[in-house]
């Protein structure tokens, strides 16, 4: 009986719910930086691969990295988004 | 809230903008308005008095002006659009210089503030490229151009019930929402950045804690001003680069 009480009582609890939201924004943040962080240190060092494989080609092929990297690392800055807009609200 | 002596803001002050002039109109001015009205005059400045007195053999300031759009007319349009595309090297111009010079007031200090790090920027730029890229492709295409951008050629049949509502969602809804998003949350997350080490180091300052921690905040703000200037740059340079892509979709559809 107390433990349906004690449950009842967290789940409408105001601070509560705000500190869990908060600690599910962290959450959200922290996953959503791992696969840009893969796939862009892939990405650099294929291109690092690249251009040691033929130095002539280095401008453009340092020019689609910078590409890639910013296609990557707009998902990354969505969760981060998303952990302001939670923090904050 | 007051930590160590030092007045924090409240972090909601992130969030509002007080107005100056014409309050609580549609036409409200608040320090972004402001701010685009000094970009709009710099960046029309500088094209303006260069073009003045234009000569063959061009002296210093008309020889930089011409190697920033020469920067844009090769390194963009040629490349992405193609040869015989110059009519789109005013507009991708004056986009690259208008982000461009918004993003570096960020580390200019009376003005350490990018314009856009506000959502209705960068939201409204990418919905401009929307649209002209919408009404490009309809222009060039015909009404055929919705059924040219969502059946990409050379796919079997069968396939074509899985790949065309993820081709329509990514050409027509998520494009302008990705181009606002990127632009306005690297700008966000750098200004917040700057502001969060800057304040640490006058916390620390104003509390006479240790010499010994003192500098640390500090380097680290020094190390992410630089750091700044390259996203500034490649923020302006990417907005402008998928800009001209997106357009060169519409004019040249998969054959």
């Amino acid at each position: 009986m107390l433990d349906l009480q004690l449950l009842a009582q967290a789940a409408t609890d105001e601070t509560l719910i705000d500190a869990m939201a908060k600690i599910g924004g962290g959450f959200a943040y922290g996953l959503a930086a791992i696969g840009p962080g893969i796939g862009i240190g892939y990405v650099a060092g294929q291109s690092v691969q690249a251009m040691a494989r033929q130095p002539e080609a280095a401008g453009m092929v340092r020019t689609t990295m910078f590409l890639g990297i910013a296609f990557a690392e707009a998902l990354a800055l969505i969760g981060f988004v998303v952990f302001i807009l939670i923090g904050a609200l | 809230m007051t930590l160590g002596a030092f007045e924090f803001p409240p972090v909601s002050h992130l969030f509002e903008w007080p107005e100056i002039f014409l309050k609580d109109t549609p036409f409200a001015v608040n320090k972004t308005v402001l701010l685009m009205w000094l970009t709009v005059l710099i960046a029309g400045g500088i094209f303006i008095v260069a073009g003045r007195n234009f000569q063959k053999i061009p002296g210093k300031f008309q020889s930089l002006v011409e190697s920033i759009v020469n920067f844009i007319d090769n390194g963009i349009v040629d490349e992405v659009m193609g040869p015989g595309n110059r009519v789109w090297s005013p507009y991708l111009a004056t986009l690259f210089l208008f982000i461009f010079l918004l993003n570096i007031f960020e580390i200019i200090p009376p003005i350490s503030f990018p314009g856009t790090s506000r959502m209705a920027v960068p939201l409204f730029l990418a919905l401009l490229t929307w649209v002209i890229f919408i009404v490009v492709g309809f222009a060039k295409q015909g009404p055929r151009y919705i059924t040219n951008s969502i059946f990409p050629p050379g796919v079997p049949k069968p396939l074509y019930v899985l790949i065309t509502p993820i081709e329509f969602v990514s050409v027509f809804i998520v494009t302008p929402f990705s181009l606002a998003v990127r632009l306005f949350a690297n700008l966000f997350a750098g200004h917040l950045l700057l502001t969060a080490f800057f304040l640490l180091t006058a916390s620390l300052w104003a509390a006479n804690v240790s010499a010994v921690a003192l500098p640390l905040p500090l380097f680290m703000a020094i190390f992410l001003t630089g750091f700044e200037i390259l996203v500034s740059f490649l923020q302006a340079y990417i907005f402008t680069t998928l800009t001209a892509v997106y357009i060169s979709n519409s004019l040249h559809p998969h054959h």
